[in-house]
């Protein structure tokens, strides 16, 4: 798949602190990357550099195809940017912004007006649009840095925590939005605290920690990779003996927990292949069968602990 | 369209101009430091120099109100911009930062000729005639620019505290007032004051405005419209490259 996104070695320095050290990574078109890490682990810093705003002091960026430091214009025509603070402008109404958005962008003054009405009636802010901004709420404020983001139909669209404290209303109005567009083929890449959203949306995460890269998978992968040994959970519709499960090719442990089994397992799939024939043999029907992964949370946590690989 | 070519960046940098326009004309400071400011300056010498004709003086109010004006917007747009987030906006908006600062300084420009053009209107209602328009114009326009530039130069230096460029541009513009014959004739003014006033573009412009009203002149107009264009190229220049330098400090 194309890579919109190519970092090689990306460096930032600010006095004697390295906030970003040396990462490099792809973001491949048509995917939901969701960028992960702890407050100060360099996230913004590297979306900063990426969407071009600072320039890195060392390695390499292109985003879709251009340079991001010898040809940021061409590259900054192409893609969105919604930052984690609004920064419309609040002297301005909601429709000002957006047609100050279509000029930036090169975008005809009628084809403009159609996009803004049609993202404003989406985004639930058509009412208000000749209203000044600094009279928006922050769901408002960011509904609408999120229109005039997309105003210029993006391919690729840079968020930095766009559902930050906001109600639950923006939040799903917002998430909604991002999942459509990129089931039209919008690339996103999402820089979140935000679990439940990565979990959610992401076909792949990456997490930072203190400036360099520390993993980059899907979120049920990474999920599962810090975890070797495995844990099922089974219940069947009659009794059967601890030592018969215990036995199972691959079964590491056995505990009851109140009508259940919990087995341990370092390869899941073969004792759940195991448990299939077990059943049958024992004319004992499966009732319940839970693989209990580690959470994204349990991931981020465990990956992003100092010391940790 | 290229996006990163000339004319597309022309038409963003109005863009910019608009909505600065929009956002930063009747800011308080804007009419403090733009109208207010060289008006009071201009009656308080007007008042207290009773020995000098109006036709002497009408020229310095024109060059008064252009410098302040021209230099009212300018040098505090950054620091606004910055302090709300709006710059890192243009930042990452597929403008080139000589866009942005063109866009500011058009702005500025228009701010400045709108307001003195009213003062060239109240030279010619308190009876001075314009003798050469053209020159005029020419002049009005050149200046504007060189002081939009000016205004510019002053907010290089980083900083999300507007108030900061807009003392610094005083510090800049009272001495200007006092060696470029606004209200001293540079024929009345010592060596010194000569030598300081060649390196002022207030000295020109207020040169090539008492020539358009009143046909007297210190230097050739042609001397006075090419260092008049030379301050503004090697101003506008400086302004761009700097800003280019320092903007990623500003984000």
């Amino acid at each position: 798949m194309t890579a919109v996104i190519h970092a090689s070695d990306l460096t930032k320095v600010f006095g004697k602190s390295t906030a970003v050290d040396h990462i490099s990574f792809d973001v491949r078109q048509g995917e939901i990357f969701g960028f992960l890490g702890p407050n100060g682990a360099g996230k913004t810093t590297t979306t900063r550099m990426l969407t071009g705003v600072i320039p890195p002091d060392d390695g390499s960026a292109t985003v879709l195809g251009y340079d991001i430091r010898s040809e940021p214009v061409q590259a900054k025509q192409r893609f969105g940017v919604v930052p984690e603070t609004s920064n419309a402008y609040t002297d301005l109404t909601a429709w000002q912004n957006l047609m100050l958005m279509g000029e930036l962008y090169g975008v005809a003054r009628a084809q403009a007006a159609r996009r803004s009405s049609e993202l404003l009636t989406v985004l639930g802010l058509i009412d208000r649009r000749d209203q000044k901004v600094q009279a928006y709420s922050k769901g408002m404020k960011q509904r609408l840095i999120l229109a005039m983001a997309l105003l210029h139909e993006p391919k690729l669209l840079f968020l930095d925590e766009p559902t930050s404290g906001l109600d639950v209303q923006s939040t799903q109005m917002i998430l909604a939005m991002l999942r459509d567009m990129n089931r039209d083929g919008t690339t996103i890449f999402l820089t979140t605290h935000n679990m439940e959203d990565a979990n959610r949306l992401c076909h792949r995460v990456g997490i930072i920690r203190n400036g360099r890269m520390v993993a980059i998978d899907a979120p049920e992968k990474l999920k599962t990779a810090i975890d070797r040994v495995h844990t099922i959970e089974v219940s069947f519709d009659r009794e059967v003996a601890g030592d018969a499960l215990a036995a199972l090719p691959g079964v590491t442990g056995v505990k009851r927990i109140g009508d259940k089994w919990q087995l341990t397992a370092e390869k899941q799939d073969a004792v759940i292949l195991s448990l299939a024939a077990f059943s049958q043999q024992n004319h004992a029907a499966i009732v319940t069968l839970n693989t209990l992964v580690p959470s994204l949370d349990d991931a981020f946590l465990r990956l992003t602990r100092e010391g940790s690989p | 369209m290229n996006p990163a070519g000339l004319p597309e960046q022309l038409r963003r940098a109005w863009a910019i101009a608009k909505k600065d326009i929009r956002l930063y004309y009747a800011k308080n400071s804007v009419l403090v430091f733009g109208i207010l400011m060289p008006v009071f300056l201009f009656l308080a010498f007007f008042t207290g120099s009773r020995q000098l004709p109006l036709a002497f003086l009408i020229p310095g109010l024109v060059g008064t109100a252009l410098l302040f004006t021209a230099t009212a917007i300018s040098p505090a747009i950054f620091s606004w911009e910055g302090r709300h987030g709006t710059l890192e906006r243009l930042a990452s908006c597929p403008v080139t930062t000589e866009a942005i600062v063109l866009g500011d300084m058009i702005a500025s420009i228009l701010y400045g000729i709108g307001i003195t053009l009213i003062t060239v209107f109240i030279g010619l209602a308190l009876g001075l005639s314009l003798l050469h328009g053209i020159t005029m114009i020419v002049s009005i326009l050149l200046a504007a620019c060189c002081f939009s530039a000016i205004g510019m130069l002053l907010a290089v230096p980083p900083t999300s505290e507007p108030s900061t460029p807009m003392m610094l541009s005083l510090l800049i513009k009272f001495p200007l007032i006092f060696i470029s014959g606004i209200f001293i004739p540079l024929e009345q003014m010592p060596g010194w004051g000569l030598v300081l006033a060649v390196f002022s573009p207030l000295t020109y412009f207020t040169d090539l405005v008492r020539y358009s009203f009143i046909e007297t002149h210190y230097f050739p107009v042609l001397i006075d419209i090419s260092a008049l264009a030379l301050f503004t190229l090697v101003f506008t220049a400086g302004t761009m490259y700097l800003h280019k330098r320092t903007m990623p400090k500003r984000l």
